[in-house]
């Protein structure tokens, strides 16, 4: 069994686009059943550091480490292949823009992946289907389409889609960024139950107070580097670093 | 208008449109199979096959199809080739529409947003469940109507066997020109004819489009 | 029989010759589809009812039925009501019309999305309506339509080689005469290919090159 302690871990993080440094020597460790948010600004590398965590847009450098295995490990084409299929499966992703598929139902959108990659009988996918939905709040539009569904509804499937994988980690980029704000509190509340179930948990995200509300930790980062880490009480109250308070100042006195 | 001569005629021009018609029918299939093929070709990871796919349309769409058929029909013997004109009309511009269709069917396929795709791998899906239960479904309703006129075009692109000499709509006209000197009314019969195929061909496009639409 | 492309050095200059006509036919048919096609897109849009739909319904036939057939109506059509032309005039003709209403097509389409407000503006400044459409309207339009048309040019180019039933002694025409000393189709014909595909890519060369032009001065 691995060091609880280590359940994730980033050594040595790089991600360069030729001469662009977009991430420089991240290192950081999240322990099992944490909540940890990323904010910055723009730019910050935070989507980009976390798109690796599940090898999405692979390192240029460093590991990236879940429950003792390596998941961007580098291997002739095949054996990747299986090797990130198999890693993946373990990591649950949402994104800003839902990425539902159009053409399936939200019960085949959840349904598809454990029914393909795990073989569920059609009694136990519906099953698993039907709990899940539940889960958040959208048993009762089970066969509805993506396209009849309102942004924060789809989100809440997309959500249902990545858990019905059983995954030790879950990944959320941006999750409510693309929201209208009345949409945002229900995909925040879906978020905060994961929490309280203490699913792993890596947060980037725009909403301070949600992440001050929900989360452990919180990294703030800029140009590509961790500028400051702690609790939230005192990363938002109380950083220690001026370009963390400059973040703060435009962030929270603006709109969200 | 010679109506009496048109009356007297007809039959050869219906006769020659099931030609035309099965002309069509069996380019389109090979066309569908080339360009299913140059698609798949274009979009592997191996430069060498990206290479040769994009070669295929390159050189297919940069020249005319009439030097193609020619090269084909006449020049095939030469290679060890022997084909009869109808085959060689089907081959040639099958493989010459394959051309057009790789690039509607490829650009299809890239056009899905690639969030899609991310998506599916993200659930630990492999690129080719991704390409198979994703991205093709969707594709594939994008393509309909695209598809549809590449098909338009090599319905009117199976005239050019008339100059290999097969028996179709455009060689009946023209041979009825010869014999009567009324090349209005002989366009007339050929060109409603052709009308009405390309018609029924683009209502059924448009038919087979709606039906993949989602609910 | 096998190949032998060592003969095709000596029937160079007959080929030559073909392209040249070809590039020539080309050209003439291109100028006369996009003249063509700007007058049929007005006429499609603007004219009387009574021009409007007969013209439609023609329109319609051109792009229903295959090119090759349309060029047997116009030549022989031609030489039936006493208008005996060259061949090659027939072709140019037959060309030019065919690609004028695919043409015009697209111009209607540019036409109808330059913003309403400019012949709106057009006419408040004083011009009448067939000069707002001359100097403001259809400038515009075209040049948002070059690239397509550019397309079309391109696709006029190949379906070139069709006059060649009609008698014309293009490119393919000239191949088809040095086969028939040589007996050699694979070779010529295979060499006719690589000419088409030469200009066709300096047609997409000069086209790319006017886009860019076009664009820079938006």
């Amino acid at each position: 069994m691995t060091d609880q302690k280590n359940f994730v871990e980033i050594r040595h993080a790089q991600k360069a686009f030729g001469t662009l440094e977009v991430l420089k020597d991240i290192s950081l460790n999240v322990e099992r059943g944490q909540i940890v948010a990323i904010i910055g600004p723009s730019g910050s590398g935070k989507s980009t550091l976390l798109r690796a965590i599940n090898d999405l847009d692979p390192l240029t450098g460093g590991e990236i480490i879940l429950d003792g295995v390596q998941v961007n490990k580098t291997l002739p084409h095949r054996q990747y292949e299986n090797h990130i299929n198999e890693m993946r499966q373990q990591i649950g992703m949402v994104f800003q823009h839902f990425n539902l598929f159009p053409h399936m139902t939200a019960r085949e959108n959840v349904v598809m992946a454990p029914k393909m990659l795990k073989g569920l009988s059609k009694e136990d996918a519906d099953a698993l289907a039907v709990e899940q939905l539940d889960k958040v709040g959208m048993l009762e539009r089970i066969d509805y389409y993506p396209s009849q569904l309102s942004g924060g509804q789809k989100q809440r499937v997309a959500i249902a889609r990545a858990l019905a994988m059983k995954p030790k980690l879950m990944l959320f980029d941006e999750a409510t960024s693309a929201l209208d704000p009345e949409l945002v509190d229900e995909v925040n509340q879906v978020m905060k139950k994961l929490a309280e179930e203490h699913m792993t948990m890596i947060i980037v995200t725009h909403e301070m107070d949600f992440a001050a509300a929900v989360c452990d930790r919180v990294l703030f980062m800029d140009q590509g580097v961790v500028v400051e880490e702690g609790p939230p009480e005192v990363v938002f109250r109380n950083p220690t670093q001026e370009r963390t308070r400059e973040f703060l100042r435009k962030h929270l006195a603006g709109a969200k | 208008m010679d109506i009496d001569l048109m009356l007297k005629v007809y039959p050869f021009f219906i006769e020659a449109a099931w030609v035309t018609i099965l002309l069509s029918v069996l380019t389109a299939i090979l066309g569908l199979t080339c360009g299913a093929l140059g698609a798949a070709a274009r979009l592997s990871r191996f430069a060498l096959v990206r290479f040769v796919g994009a070669a295929y349309v390159s050189v297919f769409r940069g020249t005319p199809a009439l030097i193609q058929l020619f090269i084909l029909y006449f020049g095939g013997p030469q290679i060890g080739i022997q084909l009869d004109a109808f085959e060689a009309g089907v081959i040639g511009l099958g493989i010459n529409a394959g051309a057009y269709m790789t690039e509607t069917i490829r650009g299809a396929i890239i056009s899905i947003d690639k969030g899609q795709r991310e998506a599916a791998r993200t659930l630990g899906l492999s690129q080719w469940q991704a390409m198979y239960k994703i991205i093709l479904p969707q594709a594939a309703r994008l393509m309909v109507r695209p598809l549809g006129v590449n098909l338009n075009m090599l319905i009117k692109a199976t005239a050019l066997v008339a100059a290999i000499s097969v028996i179709e709509l455009t060689y009946t006209a023209q041979r009825y020109i010869g014999s009567t000197y009324k090349p209005f009314e002989m366009f007339l019969l050929a060109g409603i004819l052709y009308m009405i195929i390309i018609y029924v061909t683009g209502r059924g496009v448009a038919w087979l489009d709606r039906k993949v639409q989602i609910n | 029989m096998g190949l032998d492309f060592s003969v095709v050095p000596q029937y160079l200059d007959i080929i030559l010759l073909g392209c040249a006509w070809t590039i020539g036919i080309t050209v003439a048919a291109a100028v006369l589809s996009f003249f063509g096609g700007i007058i049929f897109a007005v006429i499609a849009l603007y004219a009387h009812w009574a021009i409007r739909q007969p013209f439609r319904l023609i329109a319609w036939v051109f792009m229903g039925t295959p090119l090759l057939l349309q060029l047997f109506l116009i030549y022989f059509g031609l030489v039936q009501i006493g208008i005996d032309l060259p061949a090659f005039i027939a072709g140019i003709i037959g060309l030019g019309l065919h690609f004028a209403v695919y043409n015009s097509e697209l111009i209607q389409t540019a036409i109808l999305s330059v913003d309403k407000g400019q012949m709106e503006a057009a006419r408040t400044v004083g011009l009448s309506r067939s000069q707002a459409l001359r100097k403001v309207v259809i400038p515009q339009a075209v040049r948002a339509v070059i690239p397509p048309i550019g397309n079309n040019m391109i696709a006029l180019l190949k379906d070139s080689a069709l006059v060649s039933v009609i008698g014309v002694s293009e490119l393919t025409l000239s191949a088809q005469r040095v086969i028939g000393r040589t007996y050699r189709p694979f070779e010529f014909y295979l060499m006719a290919a690589a000419f088409y595909y030469v200009i066709n890519l300096g047609m997409e060369w000069v086209l790319r090159k006017i886009e860019r032009r076009i664009s820079i001065s938006r």
